[in-house]
């Protein structure tokens, strides 16, 4: 299915669901309502005319001037060939899915029920982006509440360092840290 | 299926010992904690796997990541891309060529740069040479986990010869930086065509050397045979990519599937895991390789077999390249300031290990919003706790060596 087609299947379904559609772009997208997407995962991955069954790769993405925290979700749907077991397998459609949360209590569903695959996915958007998937399969519970582990970064690192606002640590249990050696501010 | 078979007589086992019998209480042992790595030698790398066991089971392994993080993605989001390719040569440095390729074709897209028919191919030749580069370090690896010395001494040996061509091309050794945006940084040096030609006859025939130095080998499969089994419904469930998919029984490879830069012009086959007796396509003219008894679809003796047979058909890949390599540009004239536009492109490339996704975010300057770097390594590792469920404490190390990580990919 082109992505045109898979953006109308899931308006037709879910037509509360689906808030914003961006099509013709290199990386076609829909958006999805952060509440409503483990039923549209769900539908993604077990609807006959999609059948997304693997889960490449998600992405935070922080947007401080839309208050807004990202997660890219890029589905691919794998099929045997029917000619076979010595054919290729077909690449049957590619597509990318947007869940947007208010940066200030940023909490979306977690859908490694859906594919094993999110389970470290999603760790790491926690770990750098402080994204809350609820209902991970591997939470710990501090002060920051119920969150998925951290994966890269030590359990007790302070901050998100991927969001554009985040501050060097001056020093982590007696390492000094960048402001030392003067670094000049990030970029981004 | 034997392989589940075997994978679900093994917690009946522990319920035996259980069982309050004056014979089997002599055998009770504890749970205890086993802390395998930050630095062990079968780890290949900085990972810790934090294993349950009891007695020589391993009830669960799970690993702990990020040793090796370094904020790559960070550090994506404050320079240039041309100026970031230096750092994917650092994730997985075992193929640093691949990296470079597919950020390159990440960021070309998004920008909109026509790479020159030259470069195009120079860029298959190098990535394909990496990839026999980097499976010769998994080949000799491997057989180290395994015990086996001397397999490690031959694919050293063979790999010298691709380090040699990536010196004379590009002056490094290991962090190539030389595919960049707008083609590669320099044009091939004089000799190299001949020179890849040779190494490329005298290595084709090594190949079933090494098959039968190893891959036969009595104790290495009884080591790897029927260890380790992932079903293609959890290879790709889990986000498996590359040898460790296909070694499963699933023949995707997006240089055939999703076809990117100009793998559609090459023909080659791509091999998969197979039941004993099942003969993995080879090049014309080579000795046929056959699957011994014992191995089953998806263990570890099927993922390393697939990489072993990758070899032979990137050969192939190289020559045809060598033989259609047009003269003109090595690359085109990008300024130094190009501006990305407010767009995202997310591009996979299969590398030796899987796929490497880049997802790259533009906000109409010259420094990309966003960089994501998507490792294989790091989605084929995350099924370790699925796989080292209930398995042998020996197996563990065969099962990791299977997977064949890379630790800087992983922790980027």
């Amino acid at each position: 299915m082109t992505p045109e087609e898979i953006a109308r299947l899931l308006q037709d379904t879910f037509p509360d669901a689906i808030t914003d559609v961006a099509m013709g772009t290199p990386q076609p997208y829909v958006v999805v309502a952060a509440v409503r997407w483990p039923q549209v995962a769900y539908f993604l991955r077990d609807d006959p005319r999609l059948g997304f069954n693997m889960l490449r790769c998600l992405s935070g993405v922080d947007r401080p001037a839309k208050n807004e925290l990202e997660a890219v979700y890029d589905l691919i749907a794998m099929r045997p060939a029917d000619a076979g077991p010595d054919a290729y397998w077909l690449a049957a459609s590619v597509f990318a899915v947007v869940v947007r949360v208010d940066r200030a209590r940023p909490r979306i569903p977690s859908v490694a029920g859906v594919w094993p695959a999110a389970d470290w996915h999603e760790r790491e958007a926690y770990d750098l982006f402080g994204i809350v998937f609820e209902g991970h399969p591997d939470s710990v519970e501090d002060h920051d509440g119920l969150h998925p582990r951290r994966i890269l970064c030590p359990d007790d690192w302070a901050g998100y360092p991927l969001r554009k606002d985040y501050l060097f640590p001056i020093e982590y249990h007696g390492i000094p840290g960048t402001t030392e050696y003067e670094m000049p501010n990030p970029v981004h | 299926m034997a392989a589940d078979t075997t994978l679900d007589s093994l917690p009946d086992l522990l319920a035996d010992l259980d069982r309050p019998t004056i014979e089997s209480s002599d055998l009770r042992t504890e749970e205890m904690l086993v802390n395998m790595g930050p630095q062990h030698p079968s780890t290949h790398g900085v990972l810790r796997l934090v294993l349950r066991t009891d007695g020589e089971m391993v009830l669960e392994a799970v690993p702990h990541i990020g040793y090796l993080h370094r904020c790559a993605e960070k550090i994506g989001e404050n320079l240039q891309p041309y100026q970031f390719v230096p750092k994917t040569d650092r994730m997985d440095y075992l193929a640093a060529m691949n990296n470079n390729h597919v950020f390159a074709l990440a960021v070309e897209k998004l920008a909109g740069i026509a790479v020159p028919e030259r470069a195009k191919y120079i860029r298959i030749i190098m990535a394909e040479l990496n990839r026999i580069a980097s499976h010769l370090v998994s080949f000799g690896t491997y057989g180290l986990d395994m015990g086996a010395f001397t397999p490690f001494l031959y694919a050293f040996r063979e790999r010298e010869y691709i380090l040699d061509l990536f010196e004379a091309a590009c002056g490094a050794r290991l962090t190539y930086s030389y595919i960049t945006i707008g083609g590669v940084t320099f044009d091939l040096p004089e000799g190299f065509v001949d020179r890849c030609r040779e190494f490329l006859d005298y290595f084709e025939p090594k190949i079933d050397e090494y098959n039968r130095l190893l891959s036969y080998n009595h104790i290495f499969t009884k080591r790897t045979a029927n260890v380790g089994v992932i079903r293609a419904e959890d290879a790709i469930r889990w986000g498996l990519t590359g040898p460790c998919l296909r070694g499963s029984g699933v023949k995707w490879d997006l240089r055939k599937c999703l076809p990117y830069d100009i793998y559609d012009r090459f023909t080659f086959d791509v091999p998969v895991g197979l039941p004993p007796g099942g003969e993995p396509p080879v090049p014309p003219g080579m000795p046929k390789a056959r699957v011994p008894p014992g191995v089953v679809v998806g263990d570890a003796w099927n993922r390393y077999f697939v990489r072993v047979i990758e070899m032979y058909w990137s050969v192939q890949i190289i020559r045809q390249a060598l033989d259609q390599l047009p003269s003109g540009d090595y690359r085109t004239k990008v300024p130094r300031n190009v501006k990305l536009p407010e767009a995202s492109v997310y591009l996979e490339g299969e590398n030796p290990r899987g796929q490497l996704g880049f997802l790259v975010v533009g906000d109409g300057n010259p420094i990309p919003y966003r960089v994501k770097a998507r490792g294989p390594s790091f989605c084929n590792l995350s099924i370790t706790t699925h796989v080292c469920r209930n398995c042998l404490l020996a197996d563990v190390p065969a099962i990791i060596g299977s997977i064949d990580v890379v630790l800087g990919e992983v922790d980027r």
